[in-house]
């Protein structure tokens, strides 16, 4: 049986160090709760600004480009989706600069890096095309396409890191992809992508990894 | 007692069995990558890295990045043979019993 347990243990032990060597995992589920709740406070703010005013959103994201009102409302949703991104970030990289250390990592090593560069590629390819789209007036598309290119970034980061952020990303670019058909409905796909399915998420990898044992 | 003489004594310590974990799925690991993933101190790494050089388990390369000399491993091909019989042998025999 003692032969045994060091067989086990042996076991376990290449495959922690396997992982830990190759996979970004102090990623905390808790940045997600946080980004999911920015993106909905986010999200009401804009849903209200429209109640107040004469257009709606869908309306809006179908008026002509270049007309004065249009650029400055443009201008205020630009400054809130950065504001929800910043927040995000910063609170992602608290809980998970935490949780590095509680696990005794560093938080920024290789398998760290390998997945920043994954999900920021798609990311930076997406943005570039959402500054596309508002030149040429094609607003209602800057929605569906954060959620698309934020999906396929998160596909191809979870080889880096958790295996679950594969079902995270795949839920988003059908969510993106649904909310480029159902044009004008974007702000309601948006709050429920980078809203809800964070919140979701998060919670689900919150219980799964971090809570602590009683 | 099936597959005992699968396992392999130079796997034996916790730190070699980890060297090889992390050079299996890993291309070159330097250094203090290695010694930060293992959570070993300055100096207890060494040894261990050559006795896997000795069985040509490992290659070690040694280069300057910078002014810096900066030293990397990769596992061989015959290292990763042996480790991977080696984890087989481990559940082999955990199986077995």
């Amino acid at each position: 049986m003692e032969e045994n347990k060091k067989h086990l243990d042996d076991l376990l032990h290449i495959r922690s160090m396997m992982e830990r060597s190759s996979r970004f995992l102090s990623l905390s589920g808790l940045s997600g709760v946080f980004a999911g709740i920015y993106a909905i406070i986010g999200a009401a703010i804009v849903y209200f600004d429209f109640q107040a005013g004469s257009l709606t959103y869908s309306e809006y994201v179908r008026s002509t480009a270049g007309a004065e009102n249009q650029d400055k409302k443009l201008m205020f949703l630009v400054a809130i989706a950065l504001m929800v991104l910043l927040s995000s970030l910063v609170t992602g990289y608290l809980f998970t600069s935490r949780k590095a250390k509680k696990q005794g990592l560093k938080i920024w090593d290789k398998s760290a890096k390998r997945m920043m560069l994954n999900l920021f590629f798609p990311l930076f390819a997406g943005g570039v095309l959402c500054l596309v789209m508002m030149h040429h007036g094609l607003l209602g598309m800057v929605a569906p396409l954060t959620l698309i290119f934020y999906g396929l970034g998160l596909y191809g980061s979870s080889k880096y890191s958790f295996v679950e952020l594969k079902y995270l990303g795949i839920s988003e670019v059908l969510l993106g992809l649904a909310s480029a058909y159902f044009y004008g409905k974007g702000l309601l796909f948006w709050t429920i992508g980078f809203g809800l399915l964070h919140i979701i998420y998060g919670s689900l990898m919150y219980f799964k990894y971090e809570k602590p044992a009683k | 007692m099936q597959g005992f003489n699968q396992l392999n004594k130079a796997f034996e310590s916790r730190v070699r069995l980890g060297i090889m974990s992390i050079l299996l799925v890993n291309d070159w690991v330097n250094y203090t990558d290695m010694k930060d993933t293992l959570g070993l101190t300055d100096g207890n790494l060494a040894s261990h890295v050559s006795s896997l050089e000795k069985l040509e388990y490992i290659q070690v390369r040694k280069e300057f990045v910078g002014k810096k000399p900066q030293t990397s491993y990769a596992a061989t091909q015959l290292g990763k043979l042996e480790f991977q019989k080696h984890i087989d042998g481990l559940e082999r025999l955990l199986k077995g019993s």
